[in-house]
């Protein structure tokens, strides 16, 4: 059977490229990373009308194959690069027809290549409606492509696209678009022989960015720097020569074929939309109440299917208590296995609800709007406009965000965003936050709508934001670079949001939590559950039997040794004494061994503290299994004093503690793994254990004093 | 007169750049010599602001602005 052909997907961001990979792979598709960095590569399968199958590659957005971020490096890497096990076959690029020209530069750059393409013209419904007319045919015999109208909001065209596929030929035939060899003369023919490549284009791609190419080798990395020196090569005014001269080209193509109508603007619109949600009073109004929103909508509408699953559980454990014999390895599948499950899954509902929010607000273009506006407030901060998605993302959980922060082209500002966004209140805290605001806040309302759980909650969320610019700020004065950025960025016109998009990207991070977090979550869930049912030696024995002597069965009734020394067991077991051991450090904060053994398992995931106190109640709990976590913090009672565990002091000096400490072993990673070393990360874990040590000390002390 | 002078609602047309560097990522962006430019609006705190240039809107920073000379 022959191989699959590889297709690549090449556009300027906004183009329409993702909806298109969408439509054309559907759920047949998969995100991994390119090798050595960490930028998403979305691979899936087509079939094409001959049932012929082909592999479809989307590669990250670009204006121009001279790349301004890593995310960009990555095209200009798989297309230059012949041996890339990525390098496609056949190229799609994918044009906005409203704005072809700007469209087709990076087109010329890329048919220059000479790699076989099919320009898939996307958006032609709004380009008509914006009076712009494009004579299709005459700009395919222009070029020398096939040129398919399509819309991938509609999915019109994709057929004839897929049809184009199948009889694309092997070899390019596209026309050349400019005199490359007169930009460098000689110096491009010199690197062509030297380095044995026939593409003009590429040799010329290769002197621009030798240095910067992994797939060379430090000896043509040399050979290539040298030659380059001895005709004394200057990079940028030979881009800036081949720009204008690309631009020459497509003037000399577009002016027959793309026409105006006299009159028509299609701006006009998204203008009237801007002046109202980037304006000085109203686009913050907006913005936070878009924020509002959001948060709101994530308590109130998730309640009701958190409620079901958690039942669900509750129900679950009941039956199997009763249906499976009494034994170890049913305790362990009941309070160490699906305690731990009911624990990611009742996430579920929040995680989608939240990303539904986030990929509107993306899809609609409202967030480059928030990016526009934020800028300078940002850069007060030491942060870059460019940093609000990653920040807000961080509202969902900082190991994308982190990634994410790879579009900020200045390394400080970078730097300092992945160094701030684990402080943003991730959709991890926000299962700790909700349980512990369950405990220590009514539900109120108040002013008949405003519910009070939800205020705190948001609050919650503010003081991470404050926090995450207060740190940055401080970073700014401590981080030093000289280097430069930009921040020249497109502000696409509002459209609707793609709801299939929207609802695929939620599928996908529901997805990606419910296996990626949930195996984590799950094996601590078992290994706590292990760690707290047992102790070194016979340790536990011994402290149950204590209370088996006459001094304490005269003193108390049956039920209460049985709680006693369950207990007790606890208290003998590994979780117990490691808890133990960390007690005398954290009982200024508030907290006892138990909450010890939950802050220790939290290092893992913070979410994971859901799951321990599960277990380590349901250890405690009189019957087991028939009172949902929160019932069961909530008669939680201190066995020496008998008052209860969690009063609103102790509720919200350990919220302090998770809004601040860095408890998420994916985090550190991503961080290591994005700044190649491991000072940040240890940086970072320093500076948030330290903070939420003191913030809590603080919250503790001062709500213990007022009541 | 350089784009960072104009005032939202004011046009003008491209004569060069101060920047090389710069100029590379503007005209890459459609910023081209020749080219007009209207400006749309400045942000709330007074930077950056957005343009439209060849048919659609971009945002970028007064600074940046300042290295594009118009006629």
């Amino acid at each position: 059977m022959r191989c699959d052909r590889k297709i690549a997907l090449v556009g300027n961001p906004n183009s329409g490229k993702s909806t298109l990979f969408n439509i054309l792979t559907g759920l047949n598709q998969k995100i991994g990373n390119f090798p050595g960095v960490t930028v998403d590569k979305k691979v899936g399968h087509c079939t094409l009308l001959d049932d012929s199958r082909i592999r479809v590659i989307d590669l990250p957005g670009t204006y121009s194959l001279y790349p301004k971020s890593k995310d960009e490096r990555i095209v200009m890497e798989t297309l230059i690069d012949k041996k890339n096990t990525t390098h496609p076959d056949v190229i799609i690029f994918v044009a906005d027809a409203s704005n072809l020209r700007r469209n087709l530069l990076l087109y010329t750059q890329v048919a220059d290549l000479k790699i076989p393409v099919i320009i898939a013209l996307n958006m032609m419904d709004l380009a008509s409606k914006s009076g712009i007319e494009i004579a299709i045919d005459a700009l395919s015999n222009k070029l020398g492509v096939q040129v398919i109208p399509i819309s991938a909001r509609n999915s019109e065209g994709i057929d004839q696209l897929k049809q184009a596929i199948q009889y694309t030929s092997e070899i390019p035939v596209q026309v050349d678009t400019i005199q490359v060899s007169e930009l460098a003369p000689g110096l491009v023919e010199r690197i062509a022989e030297e380095m044995h490549i026939n593409g003009p284009y590429i040799a010329l791609q290769l002197v621009h960015q030798y240095d910067r190419l992994s797939f060379l080798s430090t000896t043509d990395r040399s050979r290539i720097g040298a030659i380059a020196q001895a005709f004394s090569f200057h990079s940028q005014k030979v881009q800036a020569a081949e720009i204008i001269a690309r631009y020459n080209f497509i003037n000399d193509v577009l002016f027959d074929t793309l026409k105006l109508k006299e009159g028509a603007k299609r701006e006009t619109v998204s203008n009237r939309i801007d002046a109202i949600l980037t304006h000085k009073v109203f686009g913050f109004v907006i913005f936070f109440a878009v924020l509002f929103l959001v948060f709101q909508s994530i308590f109130s509408w998730s309640a009701f299917p958190m409620d079901l699953i958690k039942e669900l559980f509750i129900w679950l454990g009941n039956v199997g208590h009763q249906l499976l014999p009494v034994g170890v390895l049913t305790n362990l599948l009941i309070d160490g296995v699906l305690a731990g499950l009911s624990g990611v899954l009742v996430f579920v509902p929040q995680i989608a609800i939240l990303f539904v929010f986030i990929s509107i607000l993306e899809d609609t273009g409202y967030m480059s709007r928030v990016t526009f506006m934020m800028d300078k407030i940002m850069r007060k901060v030491g942060l870059n406009g460019k940093s609000v998605v990653p920040l807000i993302g961080g509202f969902a959980c900082a190991v994308p965000s982190i990634m994410s922060t790879r579009n900020i082209e200045n390394w400080k500002d970078r730097m300092i965003t992945i160094m701030v966004t684990p402080l943003v209140s991730c959709s991890a805290r926000l299962p700790v936050y909700t349980l512990l605001i369950s405990l220590a806040v009514p539900n109120q309302r108040v002013l008949g709508f405003i519910n009070m759980q939800g205020l705190v909650l948001m609050a919650m969320y503010v003081l991470s934001m404050v926090s995450a610019l207060l740190v940055a700020w401080l970073m700014k004065q401590m981080v030093r670079s000289r280097e430069r950025g930009y921040f020249i960025m497109e502000l696409p016109v509002y459209r609707m949001p793609r709801w299939n998009n929207v609802l695929l990207t939620m599928y996908q991070k529901v997805k990606a939590f419910v296996f990626e977090a949930g195996k984590v979550i799950v094996a601590v869930s078992i290994v706590l559950w292990v760690l707290a049912s047992y102790g070194p030696a016979d340790s536990q024995e011994r402290a149950e039997r204590v209370y088996e002597s006459s001094t304490y069965t005269e003193k108390y009734t049956p039920q209460e040794i049985e709680r006693l020394k369950a207990s007790a067991k606890l208290e003998y077991s590994y979780a117990g004494i490691l808890g133990r051991a960390i007690e005398p450090v954290i009982k200024p904060l508030g907290f006892d061994w138990k909450i010890g053994i939950a802050l220790i398992t939290s290092f893992a995931a913070r979410e994971v503290f859901v799951g321990t106190m599960a277990v380590i109640y349901s250890v405690d709990a009189d019957e087991a299994n028939t009172e949902s976590v929160q019932q069961k913090m909530r008669s939680a009672k201190n066995p020496d004093t008998g008052l209860p565990v969690f009063t609103t002091a102790v509720a919200f000096s350990l919220m302090i503690f998770y809004a601040f400490a860095m408890q998420c072993m994916s985090t550190l990673a991503v961080v290591y793994r994005e700044t190649k070393s491991w000072r940040w990360p240890a940086i970072q874990f320093g500076y948030m254990t330290v903070m939420a040590y003191f913030a809590s000390l603080f919250v503790y002390f001062c709500l213990n004093r007022i009541g | 007169m350089k784009l960072s002078q104009l005032e939202p609602g004011q046009s003008g047309i491209i004569k060069e750049f101060t920047d090389l560097a710069m100029s590379v990522k503007l005209m890459e962006m459609g910023c081209l010599p020749g080219e007009p430019i209207h400006v749309e609006r400045v942000a709330p705190f007074g930077d950056p602001m957005a343009i439209t240039v060849s048919g659609y809107q971009l945002s970028l920073r007064k600074l940046e602005a300042s290295t594009i000379i118009l006629r």
